[in-house]
Parts: C-alpha cells; structure tokens; sequence
C-alpha cells in the first residue's frame, strides 16, 4: 500500500491535536507514515500517541537544531524524504507553520499545493470551502507528489491501535534566517483556539469586560475569541481574533457575544458546525447564520448560560 | 538601499465573491482594490526608509504586481501612499495561475530586478493561501522572515532584524540582505494617500512586464499549466434557519437546553 505522509506537529514532544486529525484521514488513503521532526526525546514522547491514532511507520528527522527555524530546514529534509520513499501525497495541518512548510515543499518537489482542505477522498480530490463558507470547491492536483494541507478541526479523530516501525534519519539545519532569542507565548489552562472544538467570543458588545466570556468558555471547556473590535481595543491579545485577520476556526460549537457579524469575522467561523449568537440588537447580521440566536444582553444571559451549565455538570 | 513591495489586487472584502463559470475568480463581479494586508508591507517599506535618511539617501520602493489589467488600480494606491515606481506583469496566459506559476512569475521578476529587501503580505483576503512569500523564498534560495510584527534595517552591516510573533511567542530573527520580510497587520497602521500623494502617483511609471520578458513560457502558466485542477463547485447549502429567542429573564437557561439537546454539554 502506498505511504501516505503526514507531517507531526509538536511542541517538545507533545504531539499537536492535528496529528490526530491527520493520521486518521491518511488511513482512508493508504498507509499513514508519521514524520516528525526534532529530537530523539521528542519522538519517545510522540510515539505512544502516533499509535494510538494508526501509524504505519514514523519517521523523525533528528536535530537538535531544526526546530529553531521556522520552516526551510524541515522542509528539505522533507522533500527528500518523500522522494526517497515514494510517499503517494504528503498531508500537513493548514496552520501557520504548516502552509510555511507545505508551500517550500511544493516548490522542492515541483508538485501541486492545495491549502485549508476540509476533506479528501482516497481518490485525492480535495473539497475547500472558500470565501468565507459561501462555495465549496472540489480539485485535484495534477502533477507531481500532492502536497496538501488540512483545516484543523475538519476530520473527527478515531482512534486505532497500532505499533509503527520506527527509523531516524539525521538532518542537518540548513539556517539561513536565525532566530536569536525567543519569549515563549504564556498558555493558559484553556485549549488552543484554532484547535478548540469550543469557542466562545466577545466583541465590542463587551464593553472590554471579557469575564462572562472566560467564564462560560470554562464552563464550557472552550477556547476564548475576540472580534477585531476587541483586540483593537486592547481588550484581548490578537492572537484570540477570529475572523480574515484573525484565526480561521471551525470548531463543534462556537458562540458569538456581542459581536455584530461583519463579512471579515463571518469569514474566520462560519464554518462552524452549530452557531450560537448572543446580540441586543435584533438586526444585527450574525443572527443570518445562528442555530440558536438570544436577542438579549450579554451580561444577563452567559452568566445564566454559565450557571445552567455547571449546575447540570453538578 | 532598493526596496521591493509584492502587491496583489483583490475583490473588495467587503464584497461577496463567487467564481465564474470557468472556475476561477469572479474579478470582474466586485470592486479591485490592493489586498488589505499588503497595504501594510507598502507603510512598512515607506517606514524604513524613513528611517534611514529617505529617498535623498537614494532608497526607492518599487511595487510588484502579476494580474489583470485592473491591477493597475491597486498599484495607483502603492504609489499614492508615497512608493516610487510599479511593476505590473500582466499577460492573458496568466489567467488562472496556480500558486507554483504565480511565485514563478514573482520570483523571476523579482531576480530581474535585484531588490535588497523584499516585503510582502501575510496573506491574500480572496485565496488565502500564505503561501507566496515562503514559495518565492524557497525559489530564490532567500532568507524568509515571517509574521513580522517589527522591522528594523542596519544597512551598514547589511542584515534585517524582525520580530517573529506568533501564537508560540515572539521571536527575534535576523538574516543577512537580501531577504523576504513578511509583516502582520499589527506592525502599523498604513496611511491614507493625501491629495498631494494621489495627484504626484498619476505621473509615477508603472512598466508593463510580460512573460516574454521574464523568459516563462505561455503554457507553463495559467489554467493551463496548472499543478491542480478544479473540478467543480458548488455553493454551500445555507445554514438552515435557526431558532430565535427574546430574552425575557430565561433565555440563557434555554440556551443550556439547546446545547444538551445537540449534546454539545
Ligand atoms: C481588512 C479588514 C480585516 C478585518 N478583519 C477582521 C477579523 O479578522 N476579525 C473581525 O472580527 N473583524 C475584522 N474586521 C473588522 C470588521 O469589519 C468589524 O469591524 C468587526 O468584526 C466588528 O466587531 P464587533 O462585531 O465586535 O463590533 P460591532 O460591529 O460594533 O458590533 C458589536 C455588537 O455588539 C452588540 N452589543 C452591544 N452591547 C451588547 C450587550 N450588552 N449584549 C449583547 N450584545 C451587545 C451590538 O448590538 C452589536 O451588534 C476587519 C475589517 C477589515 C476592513
Ligand atoms: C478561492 C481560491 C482558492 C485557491 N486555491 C488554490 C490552491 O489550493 N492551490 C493553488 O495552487 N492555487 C490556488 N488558488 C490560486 C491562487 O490564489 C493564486 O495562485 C494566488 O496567486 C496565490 O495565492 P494567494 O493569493 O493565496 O497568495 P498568498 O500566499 O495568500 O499571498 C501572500 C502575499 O504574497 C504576495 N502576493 C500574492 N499574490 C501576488 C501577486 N499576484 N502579485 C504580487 N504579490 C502577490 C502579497 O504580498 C500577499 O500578501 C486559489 C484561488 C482562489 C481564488
């Protein structure tokens, strides 16, 4: 059966939601071949995750250095791989780091490049949904080896128990553009937003108080968004905004505050699978694409959203 | 100090898109105007040399676009913010180009035209691939600094210095010249061309590149010298018409009933 690649994201060995994502849709295809790229610590701490979720085979491309450097290492090493291997298409997560990567690698390998695909078939035809979750579009790459990146969020991972073969190949870190230092963002306990299967979002509508936002993401066990209204105001970082210069989400639930519905934030979440909307104003946009619409303010209804939820939890 | 600004022209975003029959963008459909995010790479480049004595210490901007003839529009609004002069290459084999054919095309001019420093985009708001910037790298065998939210450029010693940030953090990199600097739209906030501005852009050059002129082949570009295809599309069903509540004292309640009932709880 042919290999088909998937490229493992992580941090220091803690293997990215995506991973999990990837492998599963690589199993409808072929055989998954897991390739992760850092140190041999990393990879003992991968592997019992990569099994979990169907690997065929892992490779990792061993340097200490090659996670210091954002994309142009791992993507030579890459490249090379698939070629020497015959990977039949070669499956990456449509994140930032992930497009850096899948797009050298088109160039590298001479092969086509689809982004942000939210499914695949076994025949590779890929389905996008473009412009902000108005058109879907299906499309097939052509020539050389398919490089492909997936949407987070779009493929349900299921699990199945396996036991890879496992090689290491060493890399050098090719490093034309170094990093000199570097001030690890703070995580805080809520998961990440563009992995999360539940978001929940304030806007201008919050007036700059976010706390029934946090509270009823952690009710929920959900990430926190913002519109650009927010993080213009300073009121969350940028790096929560959902929208065309935000994040592109598409998580189980996502839930809009006091966000009016601009086409620039429709474009980051319409894809979500259920939509729930909390405005004063009854007009504003956002209720086009509710599931569940509250005409009502904010602050009297997460609280009490917020309090259903963990009576029900007990 | 010779700086080189990657533009694309864009359907308006607040407008809505949809593609043609033949598969591609409706161009035609909406208002052009210069990709959002570019306008950003244009205020960063105007900044740097700012920074660095201005154009009296010999620094330019030039603009680099590949499309349609209503590019040109897009590349009016470069120069009216103050770049100096535009490239537009523009051949009806394009149509359609994929994102191989497109750095190709950039990438060639770009070695024409030997820049020192090259800005673009994070992205495009019509394709949305960020893509670009690390394909053309990766052509030219060029240093890529991406997400740059901070640029500073020390010409004696020939090297840019950015900020990387990310949602991993912030990253200080640095990288010889010539190099790819790729800003975020948090770097600035890009000016609104004056009258002076708009009036001074009408007599700015923007030279006409062909394909002929890069030495690219008409069918190895366009739909036709495509790495993909697409096979169909369709629009997406419309979310179907939800429910909605007044709020009169229990609606957060109800809205806990819904999430059980879709077991999202
Ligand atoms: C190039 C470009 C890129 C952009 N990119 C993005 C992007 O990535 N993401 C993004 O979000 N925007 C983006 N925007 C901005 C976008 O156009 C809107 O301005 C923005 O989304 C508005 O944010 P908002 O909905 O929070 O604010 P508003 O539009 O002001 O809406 C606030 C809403 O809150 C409601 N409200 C007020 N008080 C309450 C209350 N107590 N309870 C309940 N409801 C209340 C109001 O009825 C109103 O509907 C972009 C714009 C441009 C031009
Ligand atoms: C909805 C849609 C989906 C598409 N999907 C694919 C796909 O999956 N695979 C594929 O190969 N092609 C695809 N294309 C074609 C693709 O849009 C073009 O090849 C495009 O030129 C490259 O991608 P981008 O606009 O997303 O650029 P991005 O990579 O998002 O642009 C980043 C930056 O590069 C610079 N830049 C980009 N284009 C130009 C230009 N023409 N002139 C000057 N500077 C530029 C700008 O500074 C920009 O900010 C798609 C097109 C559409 C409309």
């Amino acid at each position: 059966m042919s290999k088909v690649f998937v490229f493992v994201d992580h941090t220091n060995g803690a293997v990215a939601k995506t991973a999990s994502e990837l492998l599963t849709l690589a199993r409808s295809i072929g055989q998954a071949h897991a390739v992760i790229a850092g140190t041999s610590s990393d990879l003992d701490a991968a592997v019992p995750v990569l099994n979990k979720f169907g690997a065929s085979s892992i490779t990792l491309l061993e340097s200490g250095e090659i996670n210091n450097h954002p994309s142009s290492a791992i993507a030579i090493a890459l490249a090379d791989l698939a070629k020497s291997q015959g990977a039949k298409v070669i499956l990456l997560p449509s994140t930032a780091r992930g497009k850096e990567i899948a797009g050298r690698l088109a160039v590298r390998l001479e092969s086509g490049i689809i982004t942000d695909a939210i499914a695949l078939t076994p025949e590779l035809v890929s389905t996008q949904s473009v412009f902000g979750g108005s058109t879907l579009v299906h499309s097939q790459i052509v020539k050389g080896i398919p490089v492909i990146t997936i949407r987070p969020n779009a493929i349900e991972p299921v699990e199945a128990a396996g036991s890879a073969a496992i090689e290491k190949v060493a890399v050098a870190a090719i490093i034309t553009a170094k990093i000199t230092s570097r001030e690890p963002a703070v995580r805080g306990a809520r998961p990440e937003l563009s992995e999360a299967n539940i978001i929940v979002s304030g806007g201008r509508g919050t007036d700059g108080n976010f706390a029934p936002i946090e509270e009823l993401a952690d009710a929920l066990g959900g990430a926190v968004g913002a519109s650009r209204a927010a993080t213009d105001a300073g009121w969350y970082p940028h790096s929560h905004q959902v929208g065309q210069t935000g994040k592109t989400v598409s998580p189980a639930l996502y839930v809009a505050c006091g966000i009016s519905g601009a086409i620039q934030h429709r474009a980051g979440m319409q894809t979500s699978k259920t939509i729930v909307v909390v405005n004063k104003d009854p007009e504003a946009p956002i209720f086009d694409i509710a599931d569940f619409g509250v005409v009502g303010d904010l602050f009297a209804v997460a609280p009490q959203a917020t309090a259903g939820i963990k009576a029900r939890k007990g | 100090m010779k700086i080189l600004v990657c533009v694309k022209q864009v359907p308006d975003s607040w407008a809505e898109k949809k593609l043609s029959p033949a598969k591609v963008l409706d161009r035609e459909s909406a208002d052009a105007v210069l990709n959002d995010l570019d306008e950003y790479a244009v205020e960063e480049a105007l900044r740097i040399v700012e920074a660095n004595g201005g154009a009296e210490a010999g620094h330019t901007i030039t603009l680099l676009s590949m499309g349609p003839e209503r590019a040109q529009e897009a590349l009016r609004k470069g120069l009216s913010m103050g770049a100096d002069a535009a490239l537009h290459i523009h051949d009806g084999a394009l149509a359609g180009s994929d994102a191989l054919s497109t750095s190709r095309v950039l990438a060639e001019a770009i070695k024409k035209e030997q820049p020192d420093l090259i800005l673009t985009g994070t992205e495009s708001t019509d394709a949305r691939m960020s893509v670009i910037p690390s394909m053309i790298s990766e052509r030219l065998e060029l240093p890529h600094l991406s997400f740059a939210g901070d640029v500073q450029v020390d010409i004696s010693a020939g090297k840019v210095v950015t900020k990387r940030m990310t949602d991993e953090g912030v990253e200080a990199m640095e990288a010889p010249l010539p190099a790819i600097v790729t800003v975020i739209e948090k770097i600035n906030e890009p000016r609104y061309p004056s009258f002076k501005g708009i009036m001074a852009a009408k007599k700015k050059p923007i030279t006409q590149m062909s394909l002929a002129d890069l030495g690219i082949a008409p069918n190895e570009v366009g739909t036709g010298g495509a790495w993909s295809e697409v096979k169909d599309f369709a629009l997406a069903p419309a979310r179907g018409a939800g429910v909605k509540v007044v709020d009169e004292g229990s609606a957060g309640s109800a809205l806990v009933e819904f999430l059980a009932e879709k077991r999202l709880i």
